[in-house]
């Protein structure tokens, strides 16, 4: 009997029970949909054992928005809890673990999926590649990735969610005070999508700086390219930090091991370090490409070229530096004294310089344009008063005297949530909107989208400038409930109508997908947007081999050049092309992942023996299998060039 | 396939130069794991809890026989490369097997070595200070297990198949592994070791 | 455009709520470090706010003056470059503003990192530790403990030292100045003072489990003679405080205020010295004079950091 009772929530509620029916009934829809439709073939041959870049692209997208209605959930309930004084909705527990996975899923299962969604698709296009360097690792990272947040988002109904918040800090996250298992699914699900997002990092490295078309020096590559091959830097530097720091807290928890723990030498603070030395370069993954999408979509919808490409390059440079060395600005109030704290606050501060630079070289960029405003101009222009905010509120937390005051608090949630919503979500919203034509050869709607624009934007200012007010009043983060005499009430209420707003929002973005889905036009051409880099040189629906002909590049708008000052992109001559074969073993590799993790959760050796062997023979496979992949002739390239050319 | 002959055979594809890449940004990324496993050890060196000292466990001549094993390991795996660019099989082959032999030397000495340790009180879950030690050391004993058996399937590949752009390309990139894990085992003696001795 | 003047308005509400009507508690400092902080804040909102209206400026500019509907049709916007004049401003302002407000931090960090100035007292020093999900103060010199209140003169300098029993905690009174945390393995010292008699709320304000949201603790600020006369009250009148009581005290859960004679400090000393962390039981190769705290704090991050680069 005791080896069932780890696997019951150890705090149940008619929520988690309704979940747990949703998941089932969703499962065997989802299966039985496929079996009466006879698609299991299908899925498997296009999607489950594909390499193409592009669809593995989508897949992420498609998880990313998953998750963040996951996410989005959670954020609903906390604000609905919080909205009066001493609500009932939610218990302490139940709040503890929505906080956390909010957090989780938000940043490590939606964000850092959506941004890699986006990298995924637009950077081989933008850079004239056929594929990236390894396609077969390629999918192994999303697979992993995927894994990683299944068995994360299994939590819920199988053992119980973390709940000692996303920075997981020890001793609280150890098994003293967290007996359950759920901090044991957030070290391995973390770990296992971690270990994708590392093999995506240099993927890209390499894809970016071997693979671009004849003609692309580095000083003209698109700029979002530029912030990905930054992005992917900082991915492979920063994320082995995690890696460690996660494998030592799996192993105080299952092995006990001494690392974080409060007996025997172990040191709380280690773990505090080591999270934030891999967190706060984190935030900069996130964001860096984000200005990538709106440096595209800035200059395109002003009709001009980019303001600044230099010194656009060096800020994302200097940026990239500098987040390795401002870690301790989140706890400058873990006591290590005047001399450290001043040398973190300069160093934090010193970011708002390159960081400036952005902001008025895309103001700059607005200078005698001609400025349409489309949904992902819109995002684009409504991502920069708002993260002016969020991120001069992030200079004030960097000021660390005052930091003491604000560290903690609803000032705190209020500043990365104005940064990130406009850093990254505004800008995958955008990108999403600016590239969903290439990907799926329609357009979505634009009233629609204003509309969805207009809740978002101004949901997200409800929803969160009043915590500005409560922190400075003394409200605590991560409180589960507060008393009407603490006088909160008025402005957590008003989030709470921000978060609706948002909510609103974002359905009604669902909705334009489904709605575009039915109705809009096909017929768009493979340029809709008069766009100005090479992604849209291709065709759409863009070809497993994405350029039937390899372009030559002369500047960092190549295709704008090629349509207005007669640049010559293609030759036309066409020659065979090499393409990957697909291959089953990413996602089985990745379920046996799966497998792994589970049975780590559950201490569950038998099965962790298992995993690793079937691993092991995935290893083996791979390294004695020859796969020289296939050619495509120029007769079939040609076919398909015209059938493309004439389905326009 | 097109390739470039004019360079030696694990550069001449377009995928082997990318492989070699990819495979050096990787050791990029290896290197931060096991600098910050370094500043975690060096963070809780001094945090022995009821447990041991490292002056206490350590014993110089086990470790100074792995040394000489896995260095030596790392100067025979460059001679089968430079064998292998004399397109030497044989040559390379037996230089190939010293080095696996070597590492898999290295392996027991450090199994035996973990087993003292245990013996002595000092298993992974004394203090901050063994768990540190065992899981740094460990991590590159892992490195060198996994080593041991990519190496041997490399072995049987260039046994079985010769030298092709696939078979060099993986025994050139299996040679910058086991070099880098020789210079992380270099900072091993020195700052656990010799720092901990002294 | 609606979202711009949308966002003003807010931004004007905000600022109108944090100089008057209803004063925040961050903003309404009781204490000369709260004051320094407070000082620092309003200081740094000013400045960024120029910034804000700076950036919104430009961009309301923009906007009205170049829309594709206010240009000729066959208008064709021009390629620039970027100019070094232009991104030399871009630069050179954000740097003469960072500098001023490092030079701003640097100063006011190591104000609230000592012992507040003015005062000719020495600092009344306090034990202040936290399990779950209580707070524990002890008076050493006066020889009491409390929980879950404090009681404090006005005009002389607080030292408190912050511990923990459980998870990181953070001991935080917003009037008197800003939190810091409180761990197992070593004490950290935050330095306050209060000028005005008053009772203000603390609470812990770093998250740390269930009952985290309910660890609040009083502060009564009250003249040094009546502090002098509360603890003559405390030590004739309460309970002595046993090792079997303090370990009942420790347990989880929520307890009321509570006030004992004697400190646990003699049974269970804090994690300092001798007692840090870095010796538990080991040989004591690093151990910190008694009350040098700042070496003890300045330690464990300095490794790091070392280490890191």
């Amino acid at each position: 009997m005791e080896f069932f009772e780890r696997f019951a929530i150890p705090h149940p509620s008619p929520i988690i029970y309704a979940s747990m029916v949703a998941i089932g009934i969703t499962l065997l829809a989802i299966v039985a949909g496929l079996t009466f439709f006879k698609k299991w073939g299908y899925l498997w041959r296009e999607w489950l054992t594909t390499v193409d870049h592009k669809r593995i692209g989508i897949m992420y997208l498609i998880s990313a928005l998953l998750m963040l209605f996951r996410g989005g959930v959670d954020a609903l309930m906390m604000r609905a809890q919080l909205a009066t004084p001493d609500a009932q909705l939610l218990d302490s527990q139940h709040y503890n673990e929505i906080f956390t996975t909010h957090g989780v899923v938000m940043i490590i299962f939606m964000a850092m999926a959506f941004i890699i969604a986006l990298m995924n698709f637009v950077v081989p296009l933008q850079i004239g590649a056929r594929d990236v360097a390894f396609p077969r690792l390629n999918a192994l990272s999303f697979w992993l990735y995927f894994m990683g947040a299944m068995l994360f988002n299994l939590s819920f109904v199988i053992g119980g969610s973390p709940s000692s918040g996303w920075t997981s800090y020890f001793p609280l996250a150890g098994n003293e005070f967290s007996p359950s298992v759920g901090t044991n699914y957030y070290m391995i699900a973390i770990q296992i999508a971690g270990i994708g997002t590392l093999i995506t990092g240099i993927n890209f490295i390499v894809t970016i700086l071997k693979m671009r078309a004849p003609g692309m020096k580095l000083m003209k590559m698109p700029m979002f390219t530029w912030s990905a091959l930054i992005t992917n830097l900082i991915i492979t530097f920063a994320f082995p930090v995690l890696t460690v720091a996660l494998a030592m807290g799996t192993m105080d928890r299952l092995f006990g091991t001494q690392f974080f723990t409060t007996g025997n030498g172990g040191m709380d603070m280690l773990w505090a370090n080591l999270f934030w030395v891999w967190g706060h370069p984190e935030v900069y993954i996130l964001v860096l490409p984000a200005f990538g999408v709106y440096s595209e979509i800035i200059s395109t919808f002003a009709r001009r070229n980019l303001y600044g490409y230099k010194s656009m390059v060096a800020s994302m440079v200097i940026i990239s530096v500098l987040s390795f060395v401002v870690w301790v600005h989140h706890f400058f109030t873990m006591g290590q004294g005047a001399m450290v704290n001043s040398i973190f606050s300069i160093t934090t501060m010193a970011i708002a310089v390159p960081t400036g630079i952005k902001i008025f070289n895309w103001l700059f960029t607005l200078y005698k344009g001609s400025i349409r405003f489309t949904v992902p101009m819109m995002y684009s222009l409504g991502f920069l008063p708002i993260f002016t905010i969020g991120g001069v509120t992030g200079v004030m937390l960097g000021m660390s005297a005052a930091d003491y005051q604000y560290h903690n608090t609803m000032f705190l949630v209020a500043h990365f949530h104005l940064v990130i919503i406009p850093g990254v979500v505004f800008a995958m919203l955008a990108g999403l909107t600016y590239w969903w034509p290439k990907m799926f050869g329609f357009m979505l709607n634009e009233r629609i989208g204003k509309w969805a624009f207009w809740f978002i934007s101004i949901g997200t200012c409800v929803a969160f400038f009043p915590m500005f007010i409560s922190g400075l009043d003394g409200q605590a983060r991560r409180m589960y409930t507060y008393s009407e005499s603490t006088g909160f009430g008025f402005w957590n209420m008003l989030s709470f109508a921000g978060a609706v707003m948002l909510a609103i929002g974002f359905i009604i973005i669902v909705y334009n997908i489904y709605y575009s889905t039915r109705y809009a036009s096909r017929d768009i051409g493979s340029d809709p947007w008069d766009a100005r880099s090479l992604e849209w040189a291709t065709s759409t629906p863009v070809p497993e081999y994405n350029f039937a002909e390899v372009p030559q590049v002369n500047s960092s708008e190549a295709f704008w050049d090629s349509k207005y000052n007669g640049h010559k992109l293609f030759s036309g001559k066409l020659k065979e092309i090499h393409m990957p074969n697909n291959s089953g073993v990413p996602f089985i590799m990745s379920s046996l992942f799966f497998v792994l993790g589970f049975s780590f959760i559950f201490s569950i050796w038998i099965g962790v023996a298992i995993a690793l062997l079937g691993i092991v023979a995935c290893l083996v496979h791979r390294s004695f299998e020859q796969d020289h992949g296939y050619h495509i002739p120029v007769e079939e390239i040609e076919k398909t060039e015209s059938e493309l050319r004439g389905g326009k | 396939m097109k390739l470039d002959h004019s360079q030696p055979l694990e550069y001449s594809s377009e995928q082997g130069r990318l492989n070699i890449l990819g495979f050096w940004i990787f050791i990029g990324a290896e290197i931060m794991l096991f600098g910050t496993l370094f500043a975690s050890y060096f963070t809780l060196e001094g945090r022995h809890g009821s447990g041991p000292s490292g002056a206490e466990i350590f014993e110089l001549s086990p470790v100074l026989i792995e040394t000489i094993l896995l260095l030596t390991s790392s100067f025979t795996v460059g001679l089968a490369v430079h064998a292998m660019r004399l397109k030497n099989k044989k040559a390379m082959m037996t230089f190939f097997i010293i080095t696996l032999v070597l590492g898999a030397g290295f392996l027991s000495m450090e199994i035996y070595e973990f087993n003292h340790y245990i013996h002595e009180g000092a298993g992974i879950t004394v203090s901050a200070f063994t768990s540190a030690l065992l899981t740094t050391i460990g991590t590159h004993g892992l490195h060198v297990t996994l080593g041991l058996f990519w190496g041997l399937f490399i072995l049987i590949q260039v046994a079985k198949r010769g030298f092709t752009p696939e078979t060099a390309n993986k025994s050139f990139i299996f040679s910058l592994y086991w070099h880098f894990l020789d210079v992380v085992w270099i900072f091993i003696f020195s700052f656990i070791y010799l720092k901990g001795m002294m | 455009m609606k979202i711009k003047w949308m966002i003003l308005a807010a931004i004007l509400t905000v600022l109108t709520v944090l100089t008057g009507c209803e004063p925040l508690a961050v903003l309404d400092p009781k204490g000369p470090q709260a004051q320094t902080q407070a000082d620092v804040i309003l200081l740094s909102i000013g400045i960024m706010s120029f910034i804000v209206i700076a950036v919104f400026a430009i961009l309301i500019f923009m906007l009205v003056k170049y829309r594709a509907s206010k240009q000729p049709e066959d208008y064709k916007p021009p390629h620039i470059e970027g100019n070094v004049w232009v991104e030399a401003i871009c630069v050179g302002i954000p740097v003469l503003i960072v500098a001023y407000l490092s030079f701003v931090s640097v100063e006011s960090n190591y104000k609230v990192e000592a012992t507040p100035e003015g005062y000719d007292e020495e600092p009344l020093v306090v034990y202040a530790s936290s399990s779950d999900w209580k707070w524990h103060f002890s008076y050493p010199e006066e020889n009491i403990e409390t929980m879950n209140y404090l009681y404090v003169p006005t005009d002389r300098p607080l030292e408190f030292r912050l511990y923990s029993y459980g998870p990181i905690s953070a001991f935080w009174v917003p009037q008197l100045g800003g939190q810091k945390y409180a761990m197992s393995d070593m004490v950290t010292t935050l330095h306050l003072a209060a000028d005005v008699p008053g009772e203000y709320s603390g609470r812990n304000a770093n998250f740390s489990g269930e009952g985290f949201a309910e660890q609040t603790f009083n502060v009564n600020a009250v003249s040094p003679d009546e502090f002098d006369e509360w603890v003559e009250e405390v030590q004739t009148t309460a309970d002595p405080i046993t090792e079997d009581k303090f370990e009942e005290l420790l347990e989880p859960g929520h307890l009321g205020q509570q006030t004992f004679t004697g400190t646990h400090l003699e049974f269970m000393p804090a994690p300092e010295g001798e007692h840090g962390g870095h010796n538990h039981g080991g040989d004591s190769e690093e151990s910190h004079d008694e009350h040098s705290d700042h070496s003890d704090e300045e330690h464990s991050d300095h490794s790091e950091q070392d280490h890191e680069h």
